[in-house]
């Protein structure tokens, strides 16, 4: 028997905390290279080695080197078993506290942070859940005890809570477009709630349960003091992608506009189709709204796109000087941009757009292996 | 095909799939062969690699009704 004390179980929320703090920490993840090359943990100040569990079957003598004195140690795995088996031949081979990651990636990938964005003008609040595992964004915004979901993840239940916690009822739920990265939680969510879901008509020519349209036009309130959310057509990314403008200061811009990158046109297979979609939402319609707007996009690629205390937001206009998809000036570029050289395509994104399609159903254990992987939504994050 | 020793781990999670089929193959003869039975989906890809990484030679690997099967040959 091999002794567990001082093997500490470290959970997701943990691990969030300590990177959105940007805590120093190392991490030795024990899964095997294809997966850590694909996909890992990622922060600021974390320093990551790669050694599979399977080449430490006789011992850990060979890695204690590598492990830095004085720092926090983490060992992880995809679902927790191999770190804990790892972590406590390191605590045998004399390191006096070392951690694992409580459910491995698995729990990494399904964490919601909520982190508060801001104030509404006339009472009412705006935040963020940053899905750090997988680099998705939702957004709860909230109004004299009513609240609006946008994209809201399959974990519904933490979106429920956080509601109740904060005296809300959740009246409505959008997605800004069908997504193909991950599995949406929306219809589940309004099902639960009993609340409206919006889903844009142009991208739901093939879903198979009842929605209201979400289309420009039709604004809609949250709470008697109305804080409105307008939305706009804007497609590029899917063809009835679509942004919201909420309460005149944020822009929701789904998977069209990024901190650091755009979107990517191709994941509903009509890339060529759609280069000029894309190029017309983010040139022109965009350039006419007022560029004092937060824009708070569905997604972040890289960890340098999150703030301070995590919040993923930038100004309009600060993303039309620095941000390099809208800095293309030729149209010709800009369509071999967006067109070729795309990052891979994400994991099970076909079979995800059919589950949120509503076409086939899975059970909760294959929604997760569907959803392993980063989001790879944008053009530039590889 | 014929194996010399069979590694029973259905019902098993990662580690110890790989755990018990290194266990095994330590005992064996070059040229001897191991099959090994696993229902962890998820070690799969571990499993192939830990034979790549081990030198040892992956004969055939099928999957029956959930069953992953591998055979591998002493080097």
């Amino acid at each position: 028997m091999t002794s567990t004390t001082g093997v500490i179980a470290m959970t997701a929320k943990e691990l969030t905390q300590i990177i959105l703090t940007k805590e120093k920490i190392f991490i030795l993840d024990v899964r095997n290279e294809s997966d850590f090359n694909d996909w890992r943990i990622e922060g600021e100040n974390t320093e990551t080695i790669n050694i599979p569990y399977f080449q430490l079957l006789d011992g850990v003598e060979s890695i204690m080197e590598k492990v830095p004195v004085g720092r926090t140690l983490l060992v992880v795995c995809a679902k927790e078993g191999s770190s804990k088996y790892v972590a406590e031949q390191m605590l045998d081979a004399g390191i006096s506290q070392v951690y694992y990651l409580q459910g491995g990636m698995k729990s990494w990938n399904e964490y919601l942070q909520p982190v508060k964005i801001g104030d509404l003008k006339q009472g009412g609040a705006i935040y963020q859940f940053v899905r750090l595992g997988k680099g998705c964004l939702s957004y709860m915004i909230m109004s004299e005890g009513e609240a609006a979901v946008i994209d809201a993840l399959r974990m519904t239940e933490i979106f429920v809570q956080f509601a109740e916690e904060s005296g809300v009822q959740i009246k409505h739920v959008l997605d800004t477009h069908l997504h193909a990265d991950h599995i949406s939680g929306g219809r589940k969510l309004a099902e639960e709630t009993r609340a409206t879901y919006w889903l844009p008509p142009k991208d739901a020519d093939e879903v198979v349960f009842p929605y209201a349209k979400l289309e420009e036009g039709n604004n809609i309130t949250i709470g008697s003091t109305a804080i409105y959310m307008e939305p706009i057509y804007s497609p590029g990314h899917t063809k009835g992608s679509t942004s919201f403008i909420v309460d005149k200061q944020y822009l929701l811009t789904g998977d069209i506009l990024f901190i650091e990158s755009i979107g990517r046109p191709d994941l509903a297979g009509k890339a060529d189709d759609w280069v000029g979609d894309l190029r017309t939402s983010l040139y022109h319609r965009y350039k006419q709204l007022a560029q004092d707007l937060i824009v708070l996009p569905a997604h972040f690629g890289k960890i340098t796109e999150l703030g301070e205390g995590g919040k993923v937001m930038a100004q309009l206009s600060e993303l039309y000087r620095n941000n390099a998809g809208l800095n293309i000036d030729s149209e010709e570029i800009f369509r071999i941009a967006v067109s070729e050289n795309l990052p891979s395509q994400p994991h099970a994104y076909q079979e995800i757009r059919r589950m949120n399609m509503g076409k086939i159903t899975t059970s909760k254990e294959e929604q997760r292996d569907m959803e392993m992987g980063p989001n790879r939504c944008a053009v530039h994050d590889n | 095909m014929k194996a010399t020793i069979t590694v029973d781990t259905k019902g098993m999670s990662c580690p110890l799939p790989i755990v018990k089929a290194k266990k095994a193959i330590d005992q064996l003869e070059v040229g001897q062969i191991m099959e090994v039975l696993s229902t962890d989906k998820g070690s799969v890809n571990d499993f192939q690699a830990w034979v790549k990484q081990t030198k040892q030679e992956l004969v055939r690997y099928e999957e029956d009704q959930g069953v992953h099967i591998f055979y591998v040959r002493k080097v």
